[in-house]
């Protein structure tokens, strides 16, 4: 049958292997221009065919894993059945052939009587394997033990776990979200803004950032940045947080995490205005857009606004407040004053200068706010991914069969043998503690 | 003493290992690798006193953090748990000479860290993504993972060194036969994949923790990925469709590259989230 083979399993992580590597040189989630910008139109068509825009979420690469994911259903139903008869046996029944072809084999005669050999034999194989079923044939006495049947079961609890993790990502995707905030200090919000469709979602509550603060390195390096945040819920304040980078905030399903950080628009500065003409120098308060007469009425000066991140010929500026300055009819200029350089307005040699000379330093918060139902199934899978590596690697299903056979009136032929399903090399060891042990006791 | 004079010295002893187990390799002379095989365990000493000095000083220099944070750190880690897993491997197995192609990767990856100048050896403050308890898991498991795939992969490269013509054996008899090779690189592979599983999934807690998403294709974590799919075809082709010799070898070694550009590659041809190391 197609889906039960293991072909299929190699060919399908071939595939998988292969596409995932597309999704890592192709950019993703960006927007039309920049892929025509980057590649072409001729290959943005292609890209757009193709998904491969938002090729971890096509249409062809789901289907690989639901390949992957029937693939693995059907294996592991061909092959529990089996599985399952070798772990829970009707009759658990010895075969000395089996033991007879292993290369860990050994063999040697010890001048003891059989059943005082056997006596001394079934504690040395009680205390190394476990439970011991003995057996009587015409050759003698056959001592048995094994132990790790279950690990049998390892294998079915790794592939187990790879469906409970897509089943969680599928619910996650289906239910959840990711969503972006900005909250300037003091403001509240109830709906965020969804990262990928930029569409709103309403929260279950209000969010409100009371305080914001940043920490800095001497290096200049960010060291640690806060937000501290009041939940309220019908109009009333439930409790307050702090949250940090690696410590979000938790509440009825919903996590919010500090993501980012800039500085937000003063509601007032204080502007020096400098008539180069006359030599008048006027300071003032204003507010965000509020708009003052020049000195010897030459016009106005209005505070339009402030950007965190100001370009100036492709270098950022960083902060700056932008201003407007409307002299004598006709003439008309946005100016901008970038925080970080006071006299940088000078530059533009005009009749007025304008110079920021102090504000209130206001920052908003970055916040991402999430939703993923998926996640407990996520993590059951992780753990019963661990787990089941574990078991199926490194334990094995492991026998050991102790033979005796009269060979004398006082002496007895002893062979050992022990088989795996795998680890062979542990199957070994024990094989050979345990001619050890029987060597002593038999008085070798 | 510090850090980085220990890290050096370090660097040069694991220099001095390679050239005793290339030696034997090629002058046939096994003493060389008993030889070699101490003079990478002195190195190792080295190492993990430069690593442990290096928290300590970034603790004087009140940053206070785990020595995991940027390449160069990541680097001289990589090489110690090669190492560290090698020595083990050895001593398991009592066969030395396999040392020959680990050896030269030990050192590479510590001498990449001091001689490549766009890798810092500053002691840098962490950023606030990196101050988490996970970053000793996450780093550490990984590393043993990469450090498991390393060996196999230098494992597997006697493959194409080692003469199937019983008259040119003579030359390399010291090498082990194929089935120790085999069954080496086997256990390695195992040990990288259950570690590397591991570390995906701390990233993963992390990721999820940090900023609310377990998975985001990002570019290290898809090749992660990657890598973590050629080593399930590995495990696959060897345990149900009964591959062995050099058709794995192959496989293993393509897997190592995966492990080598999830490790590297990521960092200097694409971008992403994971930029530190």
């Amino acid at each position: 049958m197609f889906f039960a083979s293991v072909k299929l399993t190699i060919y399908t992580l071939v595939l998988l292997v292969l596409t995932s590597i597309i999704g890592t040189v192709v950019l993703q989630n960006a927007s039309p221009e920049a892929y025509i910008r980057l590649y072409g139109p001729g290959l943005y068509n292609m890209i757009q065919v193709l998904d491969l825009d938002r090729m971890y979420q096509a249409w062809w690469y789901l289907l690989l894993m639901v390949v992957l994911c029937v693939n693995i259903v059907v294996c592991s139903i061909d092959r529990l059945s089996v599985t399952w008869k070798i772990i829970f046996p009707k009759k658990l029944s010895i075969n000395p052939q089996r033991f007879e072809k292993t290369k860990n084999r050994q063999q040697f005669e010890c001048q003891l009587p059989m059943d005082h050999i056997a006596s001394k034999a079934k504690q040395v194989i009680a205390r190394r394997a476990g439970k011991v079923v003995e057996k009587t044939d015409e050759k003698g006495l056959l001592l048995y033990a094994e132990k790790g049947r279950w690990s049998r079961l390892g294998v079915y609890v790794v592939h187990s776990s790879v469906l409970m993790l897509l089943a969680g990502a599928l619910i996650g995707s289906a239910l959840g979200f990711k969503a972006n905030l900005r909250l300037d200090e003091g403001q509240a919000a109830d709906t965020v803004f969804d990262t990928h469709t930029r569409l709103p979602i309403k929260l279950p509550f209000t969010v409100r950032c009371n305080d914001f603060q940043v920490k800095f390195y001497d290096t200049g390096a960010p060291d640690e940045f806060k937000s501290s945040l009041t939940i309220l819920e019908n109009n009333q304040e439930s409790f307050s947080e702090d949250i940090l980078v690696n410590h979000p905030l938790r509440y009825k399903g919903i996590n919010i995490f500090q993501a980012s950080y800039g500085a937000s628009t003063p509601d007032e500065a204080l502007f020096e205005i400098t008539d180069s003409e006359t030599g008048t120098i006027e300071t003032q308060t204003i507010k965000n857009g509020g708009v003052v007469q020049l000195p010897a009425g030459a016009g106005t000066f209005t505070f339009e606004g402030f950007l965190p991140h100001y370009d100036f010929n492709g270098h950022d500026l960083g902060e700056a407040f932008i201003g407007r300055l409307d002299t004598t009819p006709g003439r008309n200029i946005q100016i901008a004053l970038p925080t970080k350089f006071p006299t940088f307005d000078k530059m533009r040699k005009g009749r007025f200068t304008v110079e920021v000379k102090s504000w209130d330093h206001a920052y908003y918060t970055g916040l991402q706010v999430t939703k993923d139902p998926g996640v407990p199934f996520v993590y059951t899978g992780f753990l019963l991914m661990i787990i089941g590596c574990w078991v199926t690697f490194f334990v094995s299903h492991q026998s050991v069969c102790i033979g005796l056979e009269q060979t004398g009136s006082g002496s007895t032929r002893v062979w050992v043998a022990g088989r795996a399903n795998r680890n062979a090399q542990s199957t070994n060891l024990t094989v050979k503690k345990l001619v050890k042990e029987l060597k002593d006791v038999s008085g070798k | 003493m510090n850090s980085s004079l220990l890290l050096s010295a370090a660097t040069f002893i694991y220099a001095l290992a390679s050239v005793f187990y290339i030696g034997s390799f090629s002058f046939k002379k096994q003493a060389f690798a008993r030889l070699g095989f101490w003079v990478i365990v002195i190195g190792l000493m080295a190492n993990t006193g430069g690593i442990l000095l290096r928290w300590v000083e970034s603790y004087h220099m009140g940053y206070g953090h785990a020595p995991f944070s940027n390449m160069y750190e990541s680097l001289v880690f990589f090489s110690w748990t090669v190492a560290a897993l090698y020595v083990f491997v050895e001593i398991k197995y009592t066969e030395s000479i396999i040392g020959v192609f680990v050896s030269p990767l030990i050192f590479l990856g510590i001498a990449y860290a001091s001689f490549d100048p766009s890798i810092t050896s500053k002691i840098t403050p962490l950023i606030p993504a990196l101050k988490s308890n996970w970053l000793i898991a996450h780093v550490i498991t990984c590393f043993l993972g990469y450090a498991g795939f390393a060996l196999a992969f230098g494992f597997s490269f006697m493959y194409f060194i080692k003469p199937k013509d019983p008259e040119a054996r003579r030359l390399f008899a010291k090498l082990p036969d194929w089935d120790t090779i085999d069954e080496l690189t086997y256990q390695m592979i195992v040990f990288g994949f259950l570690f590397l599983t591991i570390g995906i999934i701390t990233g993963a807690v992390w990721a999820n923790s940090a900023w609310g998403k377990y998975w985001s294709w990002d570019p290290k974590e898809t090749w992660s990925l990657i890598t973590w799919f050629i080593y399930a075809i590995f495990l696959h082709l060897r345990l149900m469709r009964g591959w062995h010799g050099k058709n794995l070898a192959i496989v293993s070694i393509i897997g190592f590259l995966g492990v080598m550009f999830t490790y590297f590659g990521v960092n200097f041809l694409l971008s992403g989230l994971h930029s530190y190391a």
